[in-house]
């Protein structure tokens, strides 16, 4: 039966490789993918902490996250769409436009 | 009911300044004149009714709205009329009145506007003054304190257009605003020193102190406060405005010297007499500055060639008798000599305007003479002013005056009765040249002095070059239209009866007046000598023998020998230049105080202080925002995972820090 700290490290792993994801792969949707993972890593320390506690809002937040989450892709997925028609790269080095 | 005393010249003010360019001159000269009559009745009546009372309780007081309520410091705009400010109310609107009369005639050359903007100022200046005699506090009065700065700056500048006149409103406003500046100080300090700024409260207070010996608060108060008289009443060391102030229309010199104005010192030392009287140093100082003041400008008066100097450094003179009067503790003899000098002070500038109204604006003595049997209204009247104001018996200054110089023999200050006497010998001297060289003699063509070419206006000082005179063009001497000769001779009645008030004892008298004042001066210490009627008598008989003998000097050099008072100027030619010149008052001060205050100014405030340490500390911190900003804006390097990175880093160090902390 895992514990508790099981649980925590294997999500601060997996949030370890969705941060190093996003700071290392040089395209975008891989990008949005590491944050996913990252999005995951969370969710799954809070349904350990609903389960050790046990409490259902560790569950119920879970949801709140997955939605946000779904909503999210979406909209990055179309931004990603609309860069990519605009410059046809995914490698975010040459989006810095938006600078001094 | 007090209240109307005041608005009613207000309201005045009102219509004339809302309405006035509308308004034909006849509507708007008889709504001021209305508004000034009407505030004299009022007074009249509320003197009726104060005089009523007994002598004790002789006070009616309406206390209007409450003005200021912080804390337990409560300041009501209360207006009060007792003996020394009925005095001034009747003089102020009395006097005023018959100046308003006089201008709707002097004034006629006025275009409609111009006419309505001057009664309308005449009017505030009325209300204004009315506030200040009758305001029962510190702050009220310091509502008319003010007032009659304002109202004086517009009046003198008049005649905007006029360089010389609007200089001499402001100089006439900045000089005044030096006094003021140390009454503040002094209404400060009564708050500081009493918890109250009410006269009664403050005279109360002070009747239970011992007279100040050495230098204290009092006398600290009582000084800063005399510096706002200084200004007010033009004394030395702030005098400089007065004879300025000649540029406004003479009506209004006339209102300025003789009804309002230059008497609120005055009234001011004499409103606080407990105060005062319980500061004998400031008593002394005030008494040496008084007789400085006359002296000097008596000797001032003594050359000067424009008709309205003279006048005007002989208000400066007698103003320096009354605070002889005030510093020496005879309150009463100095509101007395403020009341009789109003009349004949009045009178003198309305007659001078009339001189001048009559030779089409000049104003220069040299030019006029031989004006005795054209303007024979105007010359009676002037005369009479002249004695009056000479100190011949039985006219209303002699009584006054010689009430001032008794009070100082009597109180021993022997050298200030000297001076005092030398004065009045020179007041007669210089009336009467004044009246000579005007009314007497060959008109402008006198052989006494060839006057240079003078430009119409240039009241030219210094040295006269013999040149060649310019026919003289006044082809329609008239003497003064109704509107002009009826206050002339209420005025010259007035100044032959209006002593008779205060008739001294050895005369028959009662000295009615002094006792009518005395429950204004509750508290202070007065001078008392009222036994000593031999000393009176005797000293009576020495002033009008000065009196005379003034005359007499006078007769001698400007009406029979002309040319000896042309040797005698050349024989103290530089005697002469400096009187000529005013003592070089104006110069030293303009070397002494402008000067340096403008370089100041300029080189240091403006170019050091401004320029570079205002200006350097604005621009420092523009630059340095700037600066920074520039090197900051190299971090937005738009590159979406450098600014992940630095947000990742962030919350590493912040979880860091609680983690180990």
């Amino acid at each position: 039966m895992p514990t508790l700290g099981d649980y925590l490290l294997l999500s601060a792993i997996l949030f370890a490789i969705g941060t190093a994801g996003v700071f290392v792969r040089r395209n975008l949707i891989t990008i949005l993918l590491s944050i996913e993972i990252m999005l995951n890593a969370v969710n799954l320390t809070f349904v350990a902490f609903g389960r050790a506690l046990g409490s259902a809002d560790g569950q119920i937040i879970v949801f709140f996250v997955m939605t946000v989450a779904a909503a999210e892709a979406a909209v990055g997925l179309a931004i990603v769409i609309a860069l990519f028609r605009h410059k046809e790269s995914l490698n975010p080095d040459s989006f810095t436009m938006l600078k001094w | 009911m007090l209240l109307l005393i005041p608005l009613l010249p207000f309201l005045g003010f009102l219509v004339n300044a809302s309405f006035g360019r509308r308004l034909s001159k006849a509507a708007a000269g008889a709504v001021a004149c209305a508004a000034i009559i009407g505030s004299f009745l009022v007074s009249a009546a509320a003197v009726w009714r104060l005089a009523a009372l007994e002598p004790e309780a002789r006070a009616i007081v309406q206390r209007v709205f409450t003005w200021i309520s912080s804390g337990d410091f409560t300041v009501a705009f209360t207006l009060r009329v007792d003996p020394l400010s009925a005095v001034m109310i009747l003089v102020v609107t009395g006097i005023g009145s018959l100046i308003h009369i006089y201008s709707t005639a002097y004034m006629h050359e006025e275009s409609d506007s111009e006419f309505a903007r001057y009664f309308s100022y005449l009017n505030l200046f009325a209300a204004f003054m009315l506030v200040l005699v009758l305001g029962s506090n510190f702050l009220v009065m310091f509502v008319g304190w003010e007032g009659v700065g304002l109202c004086s700056y517009l009046l003198i500048g008049f005649w905007y257009q006029k360089k010389s006149a609007s200089d001499a409103g402001k100089k006439a406003f900045i000089v005044n605003r030096i006094g003021d500046f140390g009454f503040v100080l002094g209404v400060l300090l009564v708050f500081v020193r009493f918890g109250t700024v009410d006269f009664q409260d403050i005279a109360r207070t002070t009747a239970a102190l011992a007279p100040e010996t050495a230098f204290g608060t009092l006398s600290l108060i009582t000084l800063l406060l005399f510096v706002g008289a200084t200004g007010k009443s033009a004394q030395i060391p702030l005098f400089v405005w007065l004879p300025d102030a000649m540029e406004g229309p003479t009506p209004v010199s006339a209102l300025i010297h003789a009804a309002t104005m230059v008497t609120a010192g005055v009234y001011m030392i004499g409103r606080n007499a407990a105060l005062f009287s319980h500061a004998p140093l400031t008593l002394t100082v005030v008494a040496v500055i008084g007789t400085a003041t006359a002296l000097m400008a008596g000797t001032i008066g003594l050359v000067q060639n424009d008709i309205k100097r003279v006048l005007a450094y002989s208000t400066v003179s007698q103003l320096g008798y009354m605070f002889l009067a005030m510093g020496v503790g005879a309150y009463a003899s100095g509101i007395f000599h403020l009341y009789t000098h109003a009349f004949f002070k009045a009178l003198l500038f309305l007659g001078s305007g009339a001189v001048i109204h009559a030779l089409a604006g000049e104003q220069d003595l040299r030019r006029m003479g031989g004006l005795k049997d054209q303007l024979p209204v105007t010359y009676w009247t002037f005369l009479i002013g002249a004695l009056a104001i000479a100190g011949v018996p039985l006219l209303s200054g002699f009584f006054s005056k010689d009430e001032i110089l008794f009070h100082t023999f009597a109180g021993g200050h022997t050298i200030l009765w000297i001076i005092g006497l030398l004065t009045s010998l020179l007041t007669a001297i210089y009336m009467f040249r004044l009246v000579f060289l005007a009314f007497h003699g060959e008109r402008a063509a006198s052989a006494h002095q060839a006057p240079g070419t003078l430009a119409p206006g240039t009241h030219a000082p210094g040295t006269v070059a013999p040149g060649t005179l310019a026919p003289p063009v006044h082809d329609h001497v008239h003497d003064a239209p109704p509107a002009m000769a009826w206050p002339l001779i209420v005025l010259a009645i007035g100044s032959v009866v209006a002593g008779y008030v205060g008739l001294p004892h050895v005369l028959g008298g009662s000295d009615w007046f002094a006792r009518f004042l005395e429950p204004s001066f509750n508290g202070a210490v007065i001078a008392e000598a009222s036994e000593a009627a031999e000393l009176e008598g005797t000293l009576m008989i020495v002033s009008t023998a000065v009196a005379i003998g003034g005359i007499g000097i006078a007769v001698y050099f400007f009406l029979k020998h002309r040319d000896a008072a042309n040797a005698v100027a050349a024989r103290f030619a530089g005697l002469y230049r400096l009187l000529l010149q005013k003592y070089y008052v104006d110069e030293i001060y303009d070397a002494t105080i402008v000067q340096p205050i403008r370089i100041v100014s300029q080189e240091g405030l403006w170019k050091i202080v401004d320029v570079r340490a205002i200006d350097g500390t604005v621009n420092l911190v523009g630059r340095v925002v700037e600066g920074s900003s520039q090197e900051l804006r190299r971090t937005q390097t738009g590159s979406v995972r450098a600014y992940a990175a630095s947000l990742f880093l962030g919350v590493v160090l912040i979880l860091g820090y609680y983690l180990w902390r």
